[in-house]
């Protein structure tokens, strides 16, 4: 089963559809008990920071994140949620992944929120990946942006570069939406179920 | 780099999609959940699906065709018409759209966009504009426009509104000319051209496409990230795979599938 945090994030219905299409078994939690049977958590995310964050500790779910030992997906604001901070509303996150999220900065013919397909450039090859053509287009919207790092394995520019794809052990985070970024989605999520199947069966 | 985008427009009553010529004269042409499936196969990069009863009704949108789309589509998607309250927003959102798409109910109710940017993030929220020049040369927007019979001129300039729908939190607006709407004669690239000039945010083109040279003149000329068009799509005057590769041979950036 795969774990779908509420984390009062709106996209959380195209997620379960998407992984529901790839034959996921696939669970709204709302509580953090409810993560033990998971072989896998999914923080997706749309909205702000601040409201995210406050939820998740209302819920008890920031203690049981910053301790998984399965593999978790953040996805969007859910990807931004597991570096150490974000400056939308001044928010501490889950810190799981160094650095700080911070607004796009808006240039001339350089729109914000960035919103729609743009090209993946992948920085090294990981299993998440798998299948991900060169020049693949993955959807976007976003206002806010993690940082390059160690952490960051695929990047995108919109006027600056920032974090598309991020992976450290077993917790990647994309700032696209893979719901909704068709085969290339697809692929992604499905790579990300595998993970999960894997894990469970070595467990 | 970021591409541009392509997004037919699918208006909808009772579940079904249907098309009319400068807001009139509505036939069928095909089940939503078909329609969507065969535009994203084709490769539309979004899809918006305007629920033309529900701001003329006065009522909001129903559910249960947009859960429909949710369950089958893997491209975003924009539900606009009817929506006039958080409530109902949250309510189209969780049933899988990405964005809520706002006209008449921004226009009577201003503040209806900053409670929703302060809900969902400004990223969900799109304001729809209707507007034409009138005779004294200005632009001016309409609403109820989903109904000739009841469309109406509340007065308001065109840029003013854009500029105030902005500071509000609309994350994005589609600017549909209805001069143009449905002419296939070209998008109103003068009118355009002074909203981009004022437009921080993804502006999207709409009312006019009738040929490939339309889409590339909107966003060679006036920069439009996206460009929206019904009839050339539903009548099958225009395939999306053709267009995509002909402006990617016009040097703009798009999403081929």
């Amino acid at each position: 089963m795969i774990a779908l945090i509420d984390a009062g994030g709106a996209n959380l219905g195209s997620v379960r559809n998407a992984l529901e299409r790839l034959g996921a078994s696939v669970r709204i939690v709302r509580d953090a008990g409810e993560l033990r049977d998971a072989s896998a958590t999914i923080v997706p995310g749309v909205g702000a920071a601040g409201p995210a964050m406050r939820l998740l500790r209302e819920r008890g779910f920031t203690t049981v994140l910053r301790a998984m030992d399965r593999p978790m997906l953040g996805i969007c604001l859910g990807m931004q949620l597991l570096f150490e901070a974000s400056e939308e509303q001044d928010t501490e996150c889950l810190g799981l992944l160094p650095g700080v999220v911070r607004p796009l900065p808006p240039s001339a013919g350089i729109r914000v929120p960035h919103i729609g397909w743009n090209e993946l450039d992948v920085r090294c090859a990981d299993p998440i990946l798998a299948g991900v053509a060169p020049g693949a287009r993955a959807y976007f919207v976003h206002g806010y942006a993690a940082p390059v790092t160690d952490a960051c394995i695929a990047t995108a520019t919109h006027g600056t570069s920032f974090a598309a794809v991020v992976r450290r052990g077993s917790i990647w985070g994309t700032q696209f939406h893979p719901e909704r970024s068709a085969a290339v989605g697809a692929s992604i999520l499905r790579n990300f179920l595998a993970r999960a199947n894997a894990n469970r069966e070595a467990a | 780099m970021l591409s541009r985008r392509i997004i037919p427009c699918l208006d909808v009553r009772d579940g079904r999609v249907v098309k009319g010529v400068r807001f009139r004269d509505h036939i069928d042409v095909g089940d939503v959940v078909e329609l969507a499936r065969r535009y994203r196969d084709a490769g539309a990069d979004e899809l918006v699906f305007y629920d033309i009863g529900a701001s003329p009704e006065g009522r909001s949108v129903s559910i249960d065709w947009v859960e429909r789309i949710g369950r089958e589509l893997d491209i975003p998607f924009c539900v606009a018409g009817g929506v006039r309250d958080v409530a109902t927003a949250r309510a189209v959102l969780q049933a899988g759209a990405d964005k809520i798409s706002i006209n008449t109910p921004a226009l009577e109710r201003p503040a209806l966009i900053d409670e929703l940017s302060a809900a969902f993030g400004v990223q969900c929220v799109v304001v729809g504009i209707d507007s034409t020049r009138e005779p004294d040369g200005e632009w001016r927007v309409r609403s109820h426009s989903g109904d000739p019979a009841a469309m109406r001129s509340p007065g308001r300039s065109t840029l003013a509104w854009m500029h105030e729908v902005q500071d509000r939190g609309a994350g994005e607006i589609v600017l549909n000319c209805i001069g143009s709407d449905g002419s296939c004669d070209g998008y109103d690239l003068a009118q355009l051209s002074a909203a981009r000039a004022l437009c921080r945010v993804p502006l999207v083109a709409s009312g006019g496409a009738g040929r490939v040279e339309h889409f590339i003149d909107a966003f060679r000329h006036a920069d439009v990230d996206a460009a929206l068009a019904a009839s050339v799509f539903h009548s099958g005057a225009i395939a999306i795979p053709d267009l995509k590769r002909d402006l990617n041979q016009a040097g703009i950036p798009v999403r081929l599938v």
